[in-house]
């Protein structure tokens, strides 16, 4: 049993399991950083995301009212109860792979979050409002890096191309909607996913034209996260994440 | 890495101050240089206004210089406001 009895508690868990994983393998990158700076910056975006998903789980654990908290919704699911889309848990690759899926995805929250500013639900749209300028500077930074990376040397162009062809396949899960989110949308709770397709292939397009990278032009969509279904991945992410509060329950800092 | 521009780093903490030298980084080019900033010298909002300088672009005085730059105001106390007395009904200087 992983759903709850409450919509919107159960939309806002999956908008904070796509934060926190991909928060997650954002921090695999610090001390790691191709140079400080950029180390630096990372981890920065790192934490925005870390922090949008605390907001959401407190919010979430709130909401559901029977007495667990953010962090239980945190560190007491395995894999099957995790419902992140499934971009968010691939392994951190190498830097191509990480700007890639950082560009993807911050154009899809940059749209996402621009939406549920107007969610009836006033919680949500009080952390979309915060999640924008987060996100607008992410995109500012992701989309910089890939004009500069396609656009570079031909191993930082290969590499990066690379990265795209592989991550394609995982795109349009973000673009999903099921019932639970259609209902939530019907009332004015949710965004309507499907409706921001068409814009982000527009911005994405502006920007790989520009570094002289290639979008693949088949369809295949490779999803599954939002039921439990996921990569093989998420679980030696959820080992890392999790392992304190597995080897020693309960403790606190 | 080391190919890249050294940029130094100035931030204006609030608005009516002056920009205050608080460190360098290594960028690409300006604008890149301009986002590290960000990242690496205003992570506790230390800041309104950034600006980033190349390092090269920035002429400076030797150390050699010393003695030919400063020495000679040493002997020049009338330069000091301290210097003169004061009538009495000044009484704040």
């Amino acid at each position: 049993m992983t759903e709850t009895n409450t919509p919107i508690v159960d939309y806002t868990i999956r908008l904070a399991d796509d934060s926190l994983t991909l928060g997650h393998r954002l921090s695999e990158w610090c001390s790691n950083g191709p140079f400080l700076e950029e180390d630096i910056a990372l981890i920065n975006v790192s934490l925005d995301y870390v922090g949008r998903a605390r907001m959401l789980y407190a919010y979430a654990a709130e909401t559901e009212n029977q007495g667990r908290s953010e962090d239980d919704i945190c560190y007491l699911r395995d894999t099957r109860e995790y419902r992140n889309l499934l971009i968010n848990e691939l392994p951190k690759g190498d830097f191509a792979f990480t700007i890639v899926r950082q560009f993807f995805v911050d154009t899809f929250n940059l749209l996402f979050y621009t939406e549920l500013l107007n969610s009836k639900d006033s919680t949500l749209a009080a952390i979309a409002g915060k999640s924008i300028k987060e996100t607008k500077y992410h995109l500012r930074r992701s989309k910089d890096w890939m004009v500069r990376l396609g656009d570079g040397t031909e191993e930082s162009h290969n590499r990066c191309q690379a990265a795209i062809d592989e991550l394609w396949d995982y795109v349009t899960e973000m673009f999903d909607m099921d019932e639970l989110e259609t209902g939530l949308a019907a009332q004015g709770v949710a965004v309507d996913r499907t409706a921001l397709r068409e814009q982000w292939q527009q911005i994405v397009k502006e920007v790989t034209d520009e570094a002289t990278l290639t979008l693949p032009d088949h369809d295949i969509a490779i999803r599954g996260g939002r039921t439990g279904i996921h990569t093989e991945h998420l679980g030696y992410l959820l080992a890392e994440l999790q392992y304190v509060q597995r080897a020693y329950p309960g403790n606190t800092w | 890495m080391s190919n890249m521009p050294l940029f130094e780093v100035f931030v204006r903490s609030k608005r009516g101050l002056d920009h205050t030298h608080c460190g360098s980084l290594h960028a690409e080019n300006a604008e890149q240089a301009l986002e590290y900033a960000r990242d690496v010298y205003t992570r506790r909002s230390e800041g309104v206004s950034i600006w980033v300088v190349k390092a090269s672009d920035v002429t400076a005085s030797q150390e050699s210089d010393r003695d030919s730059f400063y020495d000679p105001m040493d002997d020049k106390p009338y330069r000091h406001a301290t210097h003169y007395v004061l009538p009495d009904e000044v009484n704040n200087m």
